[in-house]
């Protein structure tokens, strides 16, 4: 692979000086983006084809995708459909540098790379994703999570999770413990809710699952709870903060899920722990107390570090999710706002859409979307647009609910990494 | 081929003037669902004169065309707005 790697490291620089579309007209300037996930590859690649020199560091060979993973974990969808490869991008010739980004000179403005080397900016778009944080939950750290998956971040997580759940003899009892806010997709816990109790209901008849949630107030909440009581009224137990639900500490050893008000004995048990951005936010300096990044809502701008943009879910949007709707509606805005600032020009005042699709069950979709604009430093709603799908919605549009969002995932995936 | 694209735009914008490429506001994230044309769920806005998309929009916006999302999303754009997005997305082809 490494013959490979080396080729495409360098693969982009012939094309960099093809004559630039207009777009870029007046650009000039060296671009890194730190992540080839949805946030970084739709960065890239929007900058590469607006003409500019850009370098993607990303070390995974492969991307594995989020979102859909749920239904890979009720054993409702080939894994291999939630895998992408970066030969994609290498061959519309952007420049890749499969190695990890190890500190960043914000001053120099140069990234350090793992294998030693530094790569100078002009801008540095970081679009890292997320960390988990093993200090947050008393007993839950990397050890903990081989034995009590997470599966919030996909791959061999997602996989440990969808075989923990196939074997578990009916009669069994799956505890999902859901962190408060801000964390990676808000709904999506909700939504590995739904389609756990459908393995069980359909599969493992007599057994139980049991969220315990550590707030009392969630996206879709009233969609969520409708499917819930209309599908699997015998198979979902929901226990909010208030009714003792914010899991307290674990032991992976005998699979225990503490609360400060019970002791849940989970044959199998996923465990979503708070979160952070990934660690090279933080070794960039541009990733404040709470752990994220605070931007402007114009640029996507570090406010602690000039010259710096970090989007998806790295990045404090204001209203706007942590979704990879986000993540790549950002790229976009992000990458045009580079092109602005190498150019001298003002960048245009956005406006980004979200919609984050859920599935209740197979073939039973619901969606919440957003449209979002810079008021008052921050990324906020703007009035009268968005929300979620009707309450009373009809089967048949719940079904084309469910091949729409199906749709938007085969659409973005092929965009960023076709 | 890019002046010819360029005029249509900027005839079909009425204001967007001269040699205005960059996306107007909104307009960059209606790819996330609307793909080339390939038969998907989503209908696909390629070969859609500005015209009908800034008429679907405003009909989604007024809640009198049946929509299962697009009412949601076209309520976050003025009739402008709206316009500005059309214009650019037919001069691009649909994405
Ligand atoms: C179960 C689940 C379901 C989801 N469902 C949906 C959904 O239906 N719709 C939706 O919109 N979103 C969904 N999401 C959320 C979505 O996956 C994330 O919001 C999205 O991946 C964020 O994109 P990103 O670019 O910020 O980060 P990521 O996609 O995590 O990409 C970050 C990349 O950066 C790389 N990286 C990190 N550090 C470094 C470094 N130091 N140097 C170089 N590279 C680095 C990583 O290897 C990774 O490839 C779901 C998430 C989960 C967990
Ligand atoms: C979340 C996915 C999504 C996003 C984002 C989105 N659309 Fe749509 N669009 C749809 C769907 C689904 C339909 C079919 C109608 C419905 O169910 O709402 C549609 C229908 C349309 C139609 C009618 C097409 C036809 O031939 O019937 C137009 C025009 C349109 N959208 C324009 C836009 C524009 C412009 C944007 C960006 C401002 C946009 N859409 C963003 C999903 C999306």
């Amino acid at each position: 692979m490494s013959g490979l790697d080396r080729r495409s490291l360098i693969g982009g620089l012939a094309a960099a000086t093809l004559a630039r579309p207009a777009l870029a007209q007046g650009a000039k300037g060296r671009v890194v983006v730190v992540g080839g996930g949805f946030g970084g590859a739709t960065a890239a690649r929007a900058l590469h084809a607006a003409g500019l020199a850009v370098t993607l560091v990303e070390p995974a060979e492969r991307y594995i995708a989020c979102p859909m993973s749920n239904a890979v974990i009720a054993g409702l969808r080939p894994v291999d459909l939630q895998v992408f490869v970066y030969e994609g991008l290498a061959r519309a010739g952007l420049t890749l540098a499969r190695t990890k980004a190890v500190a960043v000179d914000g001053a120099a403005r140069q990234v350090r790379l793992a294998e030693g080397g530094t790569l100078p900016y002009d801008r540095l778009i970081l679009s890292p994703g997320i960390a988990l944080r093993f200090d947050a939950l008393p007993g839950y750290d990397a050890a903990a999570a081989e034995i009590m998956p997470h599966a919030w971040k996909a791959g061999a997580q997602t996989e440990l999770l969808a075989r923990q759940l196939a074997d578990m003899p009916d009669g069994g009892t799956v505890v999902l413990g859901v962190p408060g806010n801000p964390y990676r997709c808000p709904p999506g816990p909700y939504e590995r809710a739904s389609l756990i109790a459908y393995l069980l209901k359909t599969r493992k008849p007599r057994s139980k699952l049991i969220v315990l949630d550590a707030k009392d107030t969630f996206s879709k909440q009233r969609l969520f709870e409708a499917a819930w009581a209309r599908l699997y009224p015998d198979h979902l137990e929901y226990v909010p903060l208030a009714g003792g639900g914010q899991v307290t500490a674990v032991d992976p050893k005998t699979r225990m899920v503490r609360t400060d008000f019970a002791e849940y004995q989970a044959d199998v048990a996923c465990i979503i722990p708070p979160q952070r951005a990934a660690p090279i936010a933080a070794a960039a300096g541009v990733a404040d107390r709470s752990g994220w990044c605070p931007i402007d809502p114009v640029t996507f701008e570090s406010r602690l570090t000039p010259g710096i943009h970090v989007i998806g879910d790295a990045a404090i949007a204001g209203a706007m999710p942590k979704s990879a709707f986000s993540a790549n509606a950002q790229g976009k805005v992000c990458a045009e706002a580079v092109i602005d600032l190498l150019a001298g020009r003002e960048p245009v005042v956005p406006k980004l859409i979200n919609t984050c699709y859920s599935l209740v069950a197979p073939d039973d979709g619901i969606s919440v979307a957003g449209v979002y604009h810079p008021e008052n430093g921050v990324l906020a709603d703007v009035a009268g647009a968005g929300g979620t799908s009707p309450l009373d919605a009809s089967a048949e549009m719940r079904h084309r609910e469910a091949a729409y969002g199906e749709d938007w995932f085969r659409t973005v995936s092929h965009a960023v990494f076709g | 081929m890019r002046i010819l694209l360029l005029l249509a735009l900027a005839a079909a914008a009425g204001t967007a003037g001269a040699a205005e490429e960059r996306p107007p506001p909104g307009a960059s994230s209606c790819s996330g669902c609307h793909g080339p044309a390939d038969g998907g769920a989503v209908p696909s806005l390629a070969g859609l004169p500005a015209e009908a998309i800034a008429g679907a929009l405003a009909a989604f916006r007024a809640g009198t065309r049946p929509a299962t999302v697009m009412d949601r999303i076209a309520k976050g754009f003025t009739e402008e707005e709206s316009r500005a997005i059309a214009a650019w997305l037919a001069a691009r082809g649909g994405t």
